[in-house]
C-alpha cells in the first residue's frame, strides 16, 4: 500500500470513481446546454436568465461546477505526481509540487465561490 | 550491410552513454536480433547484453529495438528493421548497468510487493489442492508471463513512478493470484492495492499489450482488479 495525503479521497478507487462520475455529469451538462441552445435559436437575454432562475438549473449547474473541480483535481494531481517529482527534478520537486497543488486547490475554491455568486447572484 | 546503431555505456570508462554505429554483413539472411548481437560481440567482446535460452522462454534479452520493446531472440530483422537500420537500446526507464544491461531491481521490487505465491490459511490436504477445469482455465493468459519487463518498461506511468506504480507485469501477476481458487488472501491482496498509485496509475494506454512477446494482456487483468476493488467497496 502506497500512502498519499494529497489525493482527493483516501483511496485510489475513490478518486477513480469520482473521475468517472464527474465525467458523466459534465457530459450530461454539455449535451443539455448544447441541445438547449440549438433548439432555442433567437434566444433572448430574458429567456436565458429565466433558465438560470429555475432552481433545478441552478442545482444542475452547481453539480457541473463541482464535477469540473473534482475532475480537474484528480487529473492535475496525477499530472503533478507524475512530472513534478524528486525522481524527475531533484529536491526542489517536493516544495514545488505542494505549491502547485495548493495553487490548483485555491483557484478551484475561488471558482466555486464565484460560480455560486453567479448562479444565485443577480436574481 | 546492415546499419546498426548501438547504445553503449560503460560507467567505468564513459562519462555519458553514446550511440555507436556499426555495420554487419547478415549474408542476406533474416537473422534474429540476438544473432546480430552475438555477431557484433564476436567483433567487439566488450559489448554487453543479457541472454540465455535464445528461444523466447527465459525472458533475459528484453531490449528496445527500433523504438519497440521485445525479446531479441524471437524478433527477426524483417519485423523490426526499417530502411536497413537497426537501433538497439536498453529497456527504457530502468538504470543502465552497462550497454544493453539494465538494473531490474525496481521491476522485481514491484513484483515482490504483490506476494507472487499462493496464500492459503486452510489446513493442507493430504495430497494436493484440487481445481476444477473451469477454475484452472481462469489462470490462462496470466501464468505464462516470463517477467521479461518489456511491458512495464514501455509504460510511461511506470517510468514516472517505478517505486509506487506496480506496473503491468506485476499487476498481471497480482490478478493471477486474485483469480486463483486456491488462494484465500483475496481481501488482503485487494486492500494492499487500493491506493492512488499501485493500480490506479494505469490509464489504459495499452503499450503493455502491444509489446508483450507472449501475447498477454495486462490491461485486461488491471480492469479485472479494478472491478474486484469496486465490488469489494460498494
Ligand atoms: S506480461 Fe508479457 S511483456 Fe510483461 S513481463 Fe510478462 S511476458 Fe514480459
Amino acid at each position: 500500500m502506497v500512502t498519499s495525503v494529497t489525493n482527493l479521497g483516501r483511496s485510489g478507487l475513490f478518486d477513480w470513481v469520482v473521475q468517472r462520475v464527474s465525467a458523466v455529469v459534465l457530459l450530461a451538462y454539455t449535451v443539455f446546454l448544447a441541445g438547449y441552445l440549438l433548439t432555442n435559436s433567437g434566444l433572448t437575454f430574458n429567456e436565458w436568465q429565466g433558465l438560470f432562475q429555475q432552481n433545478w438549473m441552478r442545482a444542475f449547474s452547481l453539480l457541473a461546477l463541482l464535477s469540473l473541480i473534482t475532475h480537474a483535481w484528480v487529473g492535475l494531481w496525477s499530472v503533478t505526481t507524475d512530472y513534478v517529482t524528486v525522481r524527475q527534478m531533484g529536491a526542489v520537486a517536493t516544495p514545488l509540487r505542494l505549491i502547485l497543488q495548493s495553487g490548483i486547490a485555491l483557484l478551484s475554491f475561488y471558482y466555486l465561490v464565484w460560480g455560486i455568486q453567479i448562479l444565485w447572484g443577480a436574481g | 550491410m546492415l546499419n546498426v546503431s548501438l547504445y553503449r555505456y560503460n560507467p567505468e570508462t564513459d562519462e555519458a552513454p553514446y550511440m555507436q554505429d556499426v555495420q554487419l554483413d547478415t549474408g542476406g539472411k533474416d537473422l534474429m536480433v540476438l544473432d546480430v548481437l552475438e555477431k557484433l560481440k564476436a567483433q567487439d567482446p566488450s559489448l554487453s547484453f543479457r541472454r540465455s535460452c535464445r528461444e523466447g522462454v527465459c525472458g533475459s534479452d528484453g531490449i528496445n529495438m527500433n523504438g519497440t520493446n521485445g525479446l531479441a531472440c524471437i524478433t527477426p530483422l524483417s519485423e523490426t528493421v526499417k530502411q536497413n537500420r537497426l537501433v538497439l537500446r536498453p529497456l527504457p526507464g530502468l538504470p543502465v548497468v552497462r550497454d544493453l544491461v539494465v538494473d531490474m531491481s525496481l521491476f522485481y521490487q514491484q513484483y515482490e510487493k504483490i506476494k507472487p505465491y499462493l496464500i492459503n490459511n486452510q489446513p493442507a490436504p493430504a495430497i494436493e489442492r484440487l481445481q476444477s477445469p473451469e477454475e484452472r482455465a481462469k489462470l490462462d493468459g496470466l501464468y505464462e508471463c516470463i517477467l521479461c519487463a518489456c511491458c512495464s518498461t514501455s509504460c510511461p506511468s511506470f517510468w514516472w513512478n517505478p517505486d509506487r506504480f506496480i506496473g503491468p507485469a506485476g499487476l498481471l501477476q497480482a490478478y493471477r493470484f486474485l483469480a486463483d481458487s486456491r488462494d484465500t488472501a483475496t481481501d488482503e491482496r485487494l486492500a494492499e492495492l487500493d491506493d492512488p498509485f499501485s493500480v490506479f496509475r494505469c490509464h489504459g494506454i495499452q503499450n503493455c499489450v502491444a509489446v508483450c512477446p507472449k501475447g498477454l494482456n495486462p490491461t485486461r487483468a488491471i480492469g479485472h482488479i479494478r472491478n474486484m476493488l469496486l465490488q469489494r467497496a460498494t
